[in-house]
């Protein structure tokens, strides 16, 4: 739990640092957001992999297998072509910031367990992309609307994005059962979107 | 020992002036953002936060105290940039100077480029000591005459005047950047300099403002997939088609203009492969390349990461021949350094005029030297309490763990805020000139 807390506390500080670097004199910093968003992504998938690692131990192996696809979903949704990114990002580099020894937040247990979730969560992944790739019509409207959204508008509507945000919440909270842990983690992982699309605002 | 210099060990470095205000209650405007020495070192330029350039101007050394340089004194001060407003987009352009760079001296006047995040500009700096008097049509204080009233016609002549140093504006290069310009660099050519953004980099000519040719453009067609940004670019001191710029991932692209007009396929790339037992949450943040530098000879660069300088043979492209540690004990403070945002700090380097010593800053007003010939590192303080004319400046050093030694410092007492981010070093001689946040530390060897 130490690790998924640091994770989730990182990822806090880098999105309220997002956030206010939206007021800053001179602009958002093209270097700094991109920065702050490649932390928040790995705080994410740390967080992430920590939850899952926690499920397993609670529920055990049989169960975890229709979840992590779901989960994954859901993240999918969340981020649609930042999967795309990730599993680019992730295949030629192995090593991942999850799998080798993090300074501040892991002890060696939760590393193994890391490791062995994150084969777990690239696979799943991949399976989902494999999913989007053969069909084009996304149960998840979301998804392709904001795809679309991302590329053409610039995101100067604070009102609409914040009507977004809460579509996502709730949606994410009525596909799944798996309050506890993915609820905060719905949270960051909007935000993580909002900070993505603040990249492609530029 | 006793300090770090060029060429030997036995150079110590002695206070020799500051400047700016010493209240510890700093104004925003007066933080200094970029300090840089003309070509022949005699005239040493800062820019801060609030658009100003101030030049400060050695004297002639004097003839009763002949072992000592001269002292820099203000020259001339003018506001090079303004802020302003980007009404299109909704943002304010801050004024703030990122960086001067100096031209060669052609003829009695000074040149410089200075830019703030958008525009870039060419002052030219000249004196003025003579004042034409006795004309004609005009009386001394500029009045003009009644013609009727001439009698008589006489040639006006020159007399001398307080010298006055006026400095106007003589070319502004504005629209061409949609990121913030991060650096500039003037060809050896003289005739041609580059403006960096963080994702492209512009050629202009100094004559011409209304059009620069766009020389690399690492914008990807879909900003989601931005992975890196550049960071610094310079051109070689001596071969007018070369240029280097360095990235937010640690690589630096050499590039060829002789190649292709769009130089987007680099030359050269120079990139250490990872430590793997350095790697962690914050690595990809600290490898992010914050100054690059040629040496003088053009053999060599040097770069700027968070935690290490790095020389690079240009000849070698699989890693670096020398790398210095800054300071590494932070390396276990970086998620602390990341919530009080010094992790993002930009700190420059810079070379000694024979390439043998390479300067660059750190937290706590620290900077450091290191010795590329002897192997040797000092660490000196930018500090008010060491500021006696010419007394030596004493070695620092900062306890890692275990027992604190007397006279060193914990690395839990270092102050953040006091970081020394710009430095230069006099083209010939070993003077240094150290900004810390709102003042200008000047150094000079023992002679």
């Amino acid at each position: 739990m130490d690790v998924s807390a640091e994770a989730k506390r990182i990822m806090a500080v880098s999105i309220s640092k997002l956030y206010a670097s939206r007021a800053q004199r001179g602009g958002m910093r093209l270097h700094r957001s991109l920065l702050l968003s490649v932390i928040m992504r790995s705080a994410r998938d740390l967080y992430h992999s920590a939850c899952l690692a926690k499920e397993r131990e609670e529920l055990g192996t049989a169960h975890l297998v229709p979840v992590t696809p779901e989960e994954d979903a859901m993240d999918t949704t969340a981020n649609g072509e930042q999967v795309e990114v990730e599993v680019s990002q992730v295949e030629p580099e192995p090593e991942s910031p999850l799998t080798p020894p993090i300074q501040e937040p892991m002890s060696s247990d939760s590393g193994a367990a890391q490791g062995a979730c994150k084969t777990r969560t690239f696979s799943g992944k991949e399976t989902v992309e494999d999913k989007e790739n053969r069909s084009p019509v996304s149960p998840d409207r979301h998804s392709r609307k904001r795809r679309g959204k991302a590329s053409v508008a610039p995101d100067f509507l604070p009102s609409k994005r914040a009507r977004l945000s809460l579509e996502l919440g709730e949606e994410r909270v009525l596909r799944t059962g798996r309050r506890n842990c993915c609820r905060a983690g719905d949270a960051f992982t909007t935000l993580s979107l909002n900070s993505n699309r603040a990249i492609a605002a530029f | 020992m006793a300090g770090a210099g060029g060429g030997g060990n036995d150079v110590q470095w002695c206070f020799s002036q500051v400047k700016g205000a010493i209240d510890d209650d700093v104004a925003e405007a007066d933080i200094i953002s970029t300090v840089e020495f003309n070509h022949s070192g005699e005239l040493l330029a800062t820019g801060d936060k609030g658009g100003r350039v101030v030049i400060f101007q050695q004297e002639l050394e004097s003839k009763n105290q002949p072992q000592c340089r001269g002292e820099y004194n203000v020259y001339s001060t003018f506001q090079s940039h303004e802020p302003e407003f980007d009404y299109l987009k909704s943002l304010e352009i801050e004024e703030k100077i990122n960086k001067i760079r100096w031209l060669p001296q052609k003829n009695a006047a000074q040149f410089l480029l200075s830019t703030n995040d958008k525009t870039i500009k060419l002052w030219k700096i000249s004196e003025r000591d003579k004042r034409p008097e006795g004309y004609n049509l005009k009386e001394e204080d500029g009045r003009y005459r009644d013609p009727t009233t001439v009698t008589t016609l006489r040639v006006p002549v020159f007399h001398p005047m307080d010298l006055m140093v006026e400095a106007s504006p003589r070319r502004v290069f504005a629209n061409a950047h949609t990121y913030h310009i991060n650096s500039i660099s003037v060809n050896s050519d003289c005739e041609t300099y580059l403006s960096a953004d963080d994702l492209r980099i512009n050629l202009w000519n100094l004559e011409i403002t209304d059009h620069s040719f766009n020389i690399v453009d690492i914008k990807p067609a879909n900003m989601e997939e931005l992975t890196e940004v550049i960071t610094a670019a310079e051109f070689h001191p001596n071969q007018c088609n070369t240029f280097v710029y360095s990235s937010s991932k640690g690589t630096i692209r050499l590039c060829d203009m002789r190649v292709s007009a769009l130089c987007d396929q680099h030359s050269k790339l120079f990139e250490e492969p990872e430590d793997p037992s350095n790697r962690s949450f914050f690595s990809e943040i600290i490898s992010s390349i914050s100054d690059v530098k040629f040496s003088h000879s053009g053999r060599y660069m040097m770069t700027r990461d968070y935690l290490t300088v790095k020389i690079w043979d240009l000849n070698m492209e699989s890693r670096p021949v020398e790398t210095y540690q800054v300071h590494e004990y932070l390396r276990s403070k970086l998620c602390s350094l990341y919530e009080n945002d010094c992790i993002f700090d930009k700190f420059e380097c810079c070379w000694n005029g024979n390439d043998s010593v390479v300067m660059t800053g750190s937290y706590n007003n620290f900077f450091r030297m290191f010795d590329r010939g002897y192997r040797q590192d000092v660490t000196l303080e930018a500090s008010r309490e060491s500021s006696k004319p010419r007394s030596v400046l004493k070695p620092r050093k900062v306890c890692t763990g275990g027992k604190r030694k007397k006279d060193e410092i914990s690395v839990d007492s270092l102050d953040f805020n006091k970081k020394i981010l710009h430095t230069a070093w006099h083209p010939q001689d070993n003077i240094i000139a150290v900004a810390t946040t709102n003042n200008l530390y000047i150094f000079q060897d023992k002679l």
